[in-house]
């Protein structure tokens, strides 16, 4: 018979063995709590300075003779004119550089934006009475001027593997002396769309194309998946064929995303003839692949509805529509929501089967409706990513802020709503 | 007319339907006579014959009219266009199609100009936009023009046949309507019909799926021998442009599906330790306050997009990994097999976590009570009882998490390598099944060739691989939740 003082020594070890196991959990724990603070601040850290953008500011001449020579104001002309030179000669005088010399010219003109023409644009026609006045305005600066202001281009490396020459470090520095330089937020980031520059690059064509797709996963998986779910869990006999079903949809819910982009290009573009890279093709295949997701959570929500509030409606008369559309599924909507937002959220984070079909585009005009090319939010992430220049890099990380942001506020929705509507039977 | 034009008119005409029908079910009532269904199915039931089947033909036309009407255009194509090579001819389809979409615009004097060729041609074609890169032969312009011509009265015949189908519905609706009509079970039993097909997209899904990758699989098994393919150890497939039968073995799958299960095992030897021991924690010891900050930041490592994961994996991890390696004295690529498999698996920890989490809670309390009771530790209980009883459940979660590691795309195109290497070493790039298929359909190469093609039989594979896991893994979960309910 064995007795306390057989144990006691087996004892120790095995409260180490259980101190130990424990350890193990919380380490697990600890990794994936440190897993997520890593990835976002290093997210965070690489993408919030392109939140803000340098601008330069110059007094510019609106020579009326360069810009509207006649004086017709008409906004054909007012278009068409050279604005570059009004830019170049405004850059020209402020520097005191001699127009004869044109490498140095070229340097100086490196300083501001390919775009700075056209905001002069841009300017006149919203108010063409400025024109043959000269005013301050504010440029956008260079790629290369935002990266030696924000730090990334190293100051004390030799000029020769420099991005930026002395020269134009020493007019930086005088703009930035006279109170020239400012640091403004970066409102072409949410209007633009691609573009080959960083510094004029946006998102805006992005995000409208997601939110075409949204719309069209909306319009389409939503009403397919609780409709297939409530037949499946309410009116479907148990049958080889409903087996089928049920086998298929919890199938897709696994398959890779990359497979419906696959049948994309295959079904919908070779097949029906939609348009490439259309926000339309991408919210169709996006809306396959949510399908079985708001399936499934639609008939888990339908499923948890206590049979006594079901047999109570067919007792007093109801059809068995009429049950279901007058009492389970008003019941079953939180559960649907959250299940429905959570697909959403997959959905827009969703990459690879829109590179299939054709949404890697380089798109500056937004779309004006689903048929007309458009990229997508994770799309554009990519294409910054994969390109060379360093002012890209930034703005990766700034698109994967927004994408994250979005997915959150959407996520949070869906906590919101579950804690709200969570009703225990 | 445009389709979605008659579809808007359908819709306002079913309203109408429905108003009627409504109106008219109230006025027998009103007259005092009882009447079977509700006013709201007598609404029902006009909508639904007023619009229906309009609908439906519709429809159809919508997803048949592309390819019908290519295929009269076709075929009504001289005859040595028809006996022109595949490349060829698909050339001047093209062109007829951008003509095509653009030829309203155009006047009778401009197509005779553009008859006449010339520079005057090539003007009017930058006016309109219309895309194409040399001015179009005598025969493209007439196939546009014919192809302009039958789109349009085909989508007046459609017109006028569902308007016309739509008033015989109704007439039909209003004929047959009375107190007695059983409306509600109509429309019921009609509804019932909906919601079964919608049910039947699952499975419509699935069949678009296995054919559209298998009849594109099977042209480039035409061109590449299926041996060559799942047997060659090279992956080359810029060199067999020329189309040679020797230059076949070019499309090796095996250094792919190598690299795709090298960087899974990496990615698994991180997922399945950390998210089953941060299950067992969750489920066994974690305090009820514990779990509810732990799920919700399981939730959020689970909500990131994968190409969030990808783009750490390439700006940060990689080079990271990179300069840990060059202090350590190890040569490690920035897009090392180590760094997109690392990254991979901790995508998929809140995966295999909340499954396992979920399996773990199913294991009855009676077992964990029975093995306290009989003096184990409590974590003796989890090693010794609980585990071993969700052990196929576990098994289940873990080939679920092959599966979603296999198919995992965005990660390891931005993180992974190009070049596929068959190498054991983990410092060293390989690339994957998914991203060649991504390499191979982003490029601007030609539909039909193989290289193209090519993306369709990896996808075949990867979909066959992952089905076979799937309905694996789904079995052993159910029989297993089956085992204790």
């Amino acid at each position: 018979m064995s007795d306390i003082n057989t144990i006691s020594p087996h004892l120790k070890k095995r409260r180490r063995a259980e101190w130990l196991f424990r350890a193990y959990g919380l380490a697990a724990i600890i990794f994936c709590f440190l897993a997520v603070a890593v990835l976002f601040t290093s997210i965070i850290s690489k993408g919030y300075t392109a939140f803000r953008q340098t601008h330069i500011t110059l007094p510019v001449n609106f020579d009326a003779s360069i810009i509207d020579p006649d004086g017709t104001k008409n906004v054909d002309t007012l278009m068409a004119a050279d604005y570059q030179q009004l830019v170049k000669k405004a850059l020209l005088d402020k520097l005191q550089i001699k127009p004869e010399d044109k490498p140095t010219r070229k340097r100086a003109m490196d300083l501001l934006s390919h775009s700075a023409d056209t905001e002069l644009r841009d300017l006149i026609i919203a108010n063409p009475a400025i024109i043959g006045k000269t005013q301050d305005v504010s440029l956008t600066a260079s790629d290369n001027v935002d990266a030696v202001l924000k730090g990334t281009i190293d100051r004390t490396v030799p000029e020769a593997d420099r991005q930026i020459s002395d020269q134009q470090l020493a007019w930086i520095d005088q703009f930035s002396k006279d109170g020239k330089i400012t640091k403004d937020f970066n409102t072409k980031l949410f209007t633009a769309g691609a573009s080959s520059q960083p510094e004029t690059a946006g998102l805006w064509v992005a995000i409208l194309g997601s939110f075409y797709m949204m719309l069209t996963v909306i319009l389409i998986a939503v009403p397919l998946g609780i409709a297939a779910a409530i037949y499946l869990e309410e009116f479907a006999p148990k049958n080889r064929i409903t087996d089928f079903i049920e086998v298929n949809v919890n199938n897709l819910a696994a398959v890779p995303s990359i497979v419906f982009g696959l049948l994309g290009l295959a079904i919908f573009i070779n097949g029906f003839g939609l348009p490439r890279s259309a926000s339309l093709v991408g919210g169709l295949v996006l809306s396959l692949m949510t399908l079985p997701t708001i399936i499934i959570a639609t008939r888990a929500a339908l499923g948890s509805i206590p049979p006594s509030i079901k047999e109570a409606a067919l007792g007093v008369g109801a059809s068995k529509m009429q049950m279901i559309f007058h009492h389970a599924l008003p019941l079953a909507v939180p559960g649907i929501l959250t299940g429905t937002i959570i697909g959403l959220v997959r959905a827009l984070g969703e990459t690879a089967p829109l590179l299939m079909i054709g949404m890697v585009a380089f798109i500056v005009d937004p779309p004006k409706s689903i048929l007309e090319p458009a990229t997508a939010l994770p799309i554009q992430i990519y294409m910054w990513a994969t390109s060379a220049e360093r002012g890209f890099s930034e703005r990766t990380g700034a698109a994967t802020i927004v994408l994250l942001l979005f997915s959150f506020v959407m996520n949070a929705g869906a906590i919101y709503l579950r804690r709200k509507f969570e009703r225990r039977w | 007319m445009q389709s979605s034009h008659v579809f808007i008119v359908l819709l306002v005409l079913a309203i109408a339907a429905f108003v009627v029908g409504r109106v008219r079910v109230l006025q027998l009532r009103n007259a005092g006579q009882s009447v079977h269904s509700l006013p709201f199915y007598h609404g029902m039931y006009f909508a639904i014959c007023t619009s229906l089947l309009p609908i439906l033909v519709l429809g159809l036309w919508m997803v048949a009219s592309h390819y019908t009407i290519n295929s009269w255009v076709t075929s009504a194509l001289p005859q040595d266009i028809l006996a022109q090579s595949q490349g060829d001819r698909s050339l001047s389809i093209s062109m007829i199609d951008s003509l095509a979409e653009k030829s309203n615009m155009l006047s009778a004097s401009e197509i005779a100009t553009l008859r006449a060729g010339g520079d005057a041609a090539t003007t009017i074609l930058t006016q309109h936009n219309i895309g194409l890169s040399q001015n179009p032969e005598a025969f493209v312009i007439d196939a546009a023009l014919h192809k302009t011509a039958l789109v349009q009265s085909a989508a007046w015949i459609i017109s006028a046949l569902c308007l016309m189908l739509a008033m015989l519905g109704f007439y039909y609706a209003w004929r047959k309507q009375s107190e007695d009509l059983r409306t509600r079970n109509i429309v019921e039993e009609l509804f019932r019909y909906v919601l079964m097909a919608a049910s039947s997209i699952a499975i419509l899904t699935t069949a678009g799926i296995v054919l559209s990758v298998l009849s594109e699989s099977i042209a480039f098994f035409k061109s590449v021998p299926i041996a060559s393919f799942l047997f060659g150890t090279v992956w080359d497939p810029r060199f067999s442009a020329a189309g040679a039968e020797a230059s076949a073995g070019q499309f090796g799958l095996l250094p792919l599906l190598w690299g795709t299960f090298f960087i899974t095992i990496v990615a698994l030897a991180v997922a399945i330790p950390v998210g089953l021991t941060a299950a067992i924690y969750m489920s066994e010891y974690a305090s009820s306050k514990m779990r509810g900050f732990t799920k919700p930041a399981l939730e959020v490592l689970a909500g990131i997009p994968t190409i969030v994961y990808g783009f750490f994996a390439l700006t940060t991890f990689g080079p990271f990994l990179q300069s840990a390696g060059a202090k350590a004295g190890l040569d490690i690529s920035p897009n090392s097999v180590l760094s997109a498999g690392f990254v991979m698996g901790v995508m998929i920890i809140p995966f295999v976590s909340s499954l396992s989490d979920d399996i773990l809670s199913a294991v009855p309390n009676s077992l964990r009570e029975g093995s306290y009771g009989l003096g184990a530790t409590q974590s003796e209980t989890i090693k010794k009882v609980v585990l071993p009883a969700a052990l196929p459940g576990i098994v289940g979660a873990c080939l679920l998490a092959v599966s979603r590691a296999v198919g995992e795309t965005m990660i390891v195109v931005l993180a992974a390598g190009i070049a596929a290497n068959l190498t054991a070493n983990p410092f060293k790039p390989v690339t994957t099944i998914t991203v060649k298929i991504v390499s191979q359909l982003t490029g601007d190469l030609e539909f039909n060739s193989p290289q193209t093609l090519v993306a369709f039989a990896l996808g075949l594979t990867l979909f066959v691989f992952t089905l076979g896991l799937n309905v694996l893994a789904l079995h052993i979960v159910r029989k297993y939740r089956e085992q204790y309910e």
